[in-house]
């Protein structure tokens, strides 16, 4: 795939006076010729030598701005820590992906290592043409290290160069570094980009937006979703001077509360009392929805999504033994720790959104559909994000509609900035949905597996999202079964059933999508398997992954790693118990063991994890540990106790109090080995999640309770 | 109402209805966004700021009670320890989005400044009240130490 790129590369070069501007041409990503992309400018240098990267992809803490910067660098050998990132404009014909610009699926390095090194490289060759021709020697001779072109008995910033860099051609295939001259590709003392202002409070992030004469506003939604206003009555919102108004939503959603600062807004909210039609809502209790969801995986599925039913209804009937589990997932929020917020401002052409925006073209759709603007006249601010996990991604683009509702609710004039607050965030919906799984599974008289029925029940995330034509086929959303149908696992008779749920309630995906359910039922099965086979759980698995295909090979490669590094199979301290599971999502592999002590009726604590990956060449080794730190924490705090709920379709929770973030003492210390590869780089935004929690409920299995229904905490796990 | 505060050294006078609490007067008055607004209900340490010298939860204080008072946001830590701690996130790479990160900072620097030297536990227990959705917490732990080893150098 990254030969074929580069292939299909080549750059152009922007002539602006004072700097030196480059990047892949559009074509590269998409067939059509697009006038008005000249290129797409992914580096900027200018004449007093600073470097500017320009970052297509947004940063919500995944660590993207870091890494395009560190391709850049490499190739430009220039140290990343004096490079400035800055983030893309909205503009898909330059910087989208198949004319779409969004950061999703852990995709931004993948798609982003032949593109941002063939522009810094481009960027060097072309300086040293031109230092080369001025000092009159041959480019051989001319080397660019931090920042200065030197050659025998001559040396200039490279700053000085840049205007007659301009006028060479950009060259069509720049030679990029082999692997083995990298100095800061896979370093792994090379920090983060954003450190400073993260550090420092300086980091603007959207919430942050403060336009001089903006009103703040805060949206008053129904209680249940699929509620629609009636009506409201603001008699009660008295001793509010900062108040200003309130109008009534145009599709019935609920109500735009305006106010000239954040809290009067919250405060003058609390006080309208709003009637709501509740006859096309959910109206259903959380108990009801299980029962109706594991009612499914115990009926004839909709969709036949892998094998054939009968077949492995017969391998189960000569199985010497079967085992059979339900498994149940809870609606679970992303709770992002910056609330949604966005504010919307007129501008002579247009409009302009400042968002910590994750899909500037969804934005810009909505935002031109809403404003009957075109879309190029909708300007996108992209800020810091202060987390997303999948929220800020919606095919409705709902907190972009709101905004845009509120802003013309106000006049159309007046920058308006829209807030959630954490309570709007628990209670707001685009959940990752409530799944319920069921597995059959039959094995041998020698423990091999001989048939393997497995029926999902979920709301389809992807039908009818702006990824419905890669995501969902012959009516089978990925997201419900993906993971399981794509196992890397050799399992004979296996058989994959799905039956779509429907409900008004907001779903969407959430860090690993499907993932986040489907890991946690093969790795709990293939670990039940193991134990029923009176065999090691590692090797087990490793029997299962005996073929030559990379992805057999690769998941394998990180088992073994996890093994050894965790010393799986040496002695197991008194008092603790250890699980493991593997996954491969997003092209990416992962293994994990984690270790805990105590059992699931005094109190478990987890003490340890250990975390292989493969992702490809490792970019940034310390970007990708604190990702599996990451997406470690996010799964397993999760799993321990986080669950949404609903009475009457309300829902049960408010905020962290009953949300409960994983806490500092929750969790000891995560290793994470990365293993050496030459592959082209895939994400880890996403893939350290789905291992840990089946990892956890392993380990707890292990000391004689095997959770099936989470979350944990709630299903016969006492944490300490 | 008019509130008079000192705030990173300067005093201020601000108007606001007394009940808004010290985070909302100094981010939406006061235009000091390094201190940040995560559940309003002393659940996340997001709003952490130190009020007459004693970390706090901003979005507990109702500005009519902190008349008078000093107040030191992330903008306004300065001193050894203060730089040993943003020196240390920085050597560790803790940050990932960053919005909790005021509040992990501005307890960090109080944790140090009472305890030089903590060990895990002790850092587990006063940094409980910070959550951090991006989950660098181990990062956090280390950081801490690296501080203090970075103060008594
Ligand atoms: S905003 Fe104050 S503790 Fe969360
Ligand atoms: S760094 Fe994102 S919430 Fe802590």
């Amino acid at each position: 795939m990254v030969s074929e790129i580069s292939r299909r590369s080549f750059l152009k070069v922007g002539a602006a006076a004072s700097s030196l501007v480059l990047g892949l041409g559009a074509d590269v990503l998409s067939a059509k010729e697009h006038s008005d992309a000249e290129f797409t400018p992914f580096v900027r240098i200018s004449v007093d030598g600073t470097v500017t990267v320009i970052v297509r992809h947004f940063e919500c803490g995944q660590g993207t701005a870091t890494g395009l910067s560190t391709l850049v660098a490499e190739e430009l050998n220039f140290p990343l820590a004096e490079i400035r990132m800055e983030f893309a404009p909205a503009a898909a014909d330059v910087y989208g992906r198949n004319g779409f610009m969004a950061t999703g699926g852990s995709g931004s390095m993948r798609d982003a290592y032949i593109h941002y090194r063939s522009a810094g490289a481009a960027a060097r060759e072309m300086l040293i043409s031109a230092a080369a021709r001025s000092w009159q020697v041959s480019p051989e001779n001319v080397n660019l290290n931090n920042g200065v072109l030197s050659s025998i008995g001559k040396s200039a910033p490279m700053g000085r160069f840049v205007v007659e860099a301009t006028q060479f051609p950009v060259p069509a295939k720049p030679q990029l570094k082999s692997s083995e001259a990298f100095t800061q590709i896979g370093n792994p003392e090379i920090g983060r980009i954003d450190n400073k202002e993260k550090v420092t409070g300086a980091a603007k992030y959207a919430m942050d937006m403060h336009l001089d004469d903006q009103v703040t506003a805060v949206i008053l939604r129904s209680p249940r979703f699929g509620g629609k206003l009636t009506s409201f009555d603001v008699a009660n919102v008295v001793d509010n001077p900062d108040f200003l108004r309130a109008h009534a939503l145009p599709n019935g959603d609920g109500v735009a509360v305006f106010a000239k600062s954040t809290w009067a807004a919250f405060q003058a909210r609390d006080l309208i009392i709003a009637e709501w039609d509740f006859s096309k809502a959910e109206n259903r209790s959380s108990d009801e929805m299980r029962a109706d969801l594991l009612s499914a995986v115990n009926s004839d599925p909709e969709y036949h999504a892998k094998g054939s039913i009968a077949g492995t209804a017969s391998a189960l009937e000569n199985a010497t033994q079967i085992i059979e589990q339900e498994f149940y997932f809870p609606h679970l929020a992303h709770a992002p720790m910056e609330p949604l917020t966005c504010t919307l401002a007129r501008t002579e052409t247009g409009v302009i959104l400042y968002d910590g925006c994750q899909t500037p073209s969804g934005a810009q759709a909505v935002l031109s559909r809403m404003l009957q603007l075109e879309p190029k006249q909708i300007k996108i601010e992209t800020l810091f994000a202060g987390g997303s996990f999948g929220r800020r991604a919606n095919t409705g683009a709902d907190y972009h509609r709101e905004v845009a509702m509120a802003f013309l609710l106000f006049g159309g004039e007046t920058p308006v900035k829209l807030v959630w607050s954490r309570e709007d965030d628990i209670k707001g919906g685009y959940y990752r949905p409530a799944v319920a799984h069921k597995v059959r599974m039959g094995l041998d008289g020698t423990g091999r597996i001989v048939g393997w029925d497995h029926r999902v029940s979920g709301r389809a995330i992807f039908k009818g999202s702006f990824l419905e034509r890669r995501m969902v086929r012959d009516g089978i959303d990925l997201g419900s079964v993906e993971g399981i149908t794509d196992t890397p696992y050799s399992i004979p008779g296996h058989y994959v059933g799905v039956t779509d749920e429907r409900s008004p309630i907001t779903v969407n995906w959430w860090r690993s999508v499907g993932h986040s359910h489907t890991a946690y039922v093969m790795e709990s099965m293939m670990d039940m398997a193991a134990a029923a086979a009176g065999q090691d759980p590692v090797s087990y698995r490793l029997s299962y992954l005996m073929g030559d295909s990379p992805d057999q090979k690769r998941l394998a490669s990180v088992l073994r790693l996890v093994a050894q590094k965790s010393d799986w199979d040496g002695q197991v301290p008194e008092g603790r118990s250890r699980g493991v599971a593997i996954h491969k999502s997003f092209h990416t592999y992962v293994a994990e063991v984690v270790e805990i002590s105590g059992n699931a009726n005094d109190g478990v604590k987890i003490e340890r994890i250990t975390c292989a990956v493969d992702c490809g060449v490792p970019v940034n080794p310390n970007v990708i540990e604190a990702q599996m730190e990451g997406g470690i924490g996010f799964g397993i705090g999760h799993i321990m106790r986080d669950e949404i709920t609903f009475t009457n379709g309300e829902v049960d929770q408010f905020n962290f109090p009953d949300y409960e973030p994983l806490r500092i003492n929750d969790i000891g210390a995560i290793d994470t080995f990365i293993v050496p590869s030459v592959e082209p780089p895939t994400g880890v935004g996403e893939p350290g999640t789905p291992p840990a929690g089946p990892a956890l409920a392993n380990a707890i299995a292990a000391t004689g309770v095997r959770v099936s229904h989470l979350p944990m905490s709630t299903n016969g796990v006492e944490f300490v | 109402m008019n509130f008079s505060i000192t705030v990173n050294g300067i005093k201020k006078t601000v108007e606001a209805d007394p009940e808004t609490p010290v985070l909302w007067v100094l981010r939406d008055n006061l235009r000091l966004t390094g201190t940040k607004y995560g559940c309003g209900v002393a659940s996340c340490g997001a709003c952490t700021v130190y009020i007459n010298g004693e970390p706090t939860r901003s979005c507990q204080v109702p500005i009519e009670d902190a008349e008078g008072a000093t107040i030191t946001t992330i903008e306004g830590a300065r001193g050894r320890v203060a730089q040993s701690v943003q020196q240390a996130w920085e050597e560790l790479s803790v940050v990932q989005c960053g919005y909790c990160q005021s509040g992990q900072i501005m307890s960090a620097i109080s944790l140090l400044s009472r305890n030089p030297r903590p060990d895990e536990a002790d850092i587990n227990d006063y940094m409980w009240g910070n959550a951090c959705r991006c989950a660098t917490y181990q990062r956090i732990r280390a950081a801490v130490q690296r501080a203090s080893e970075i103060l008594e150098s």
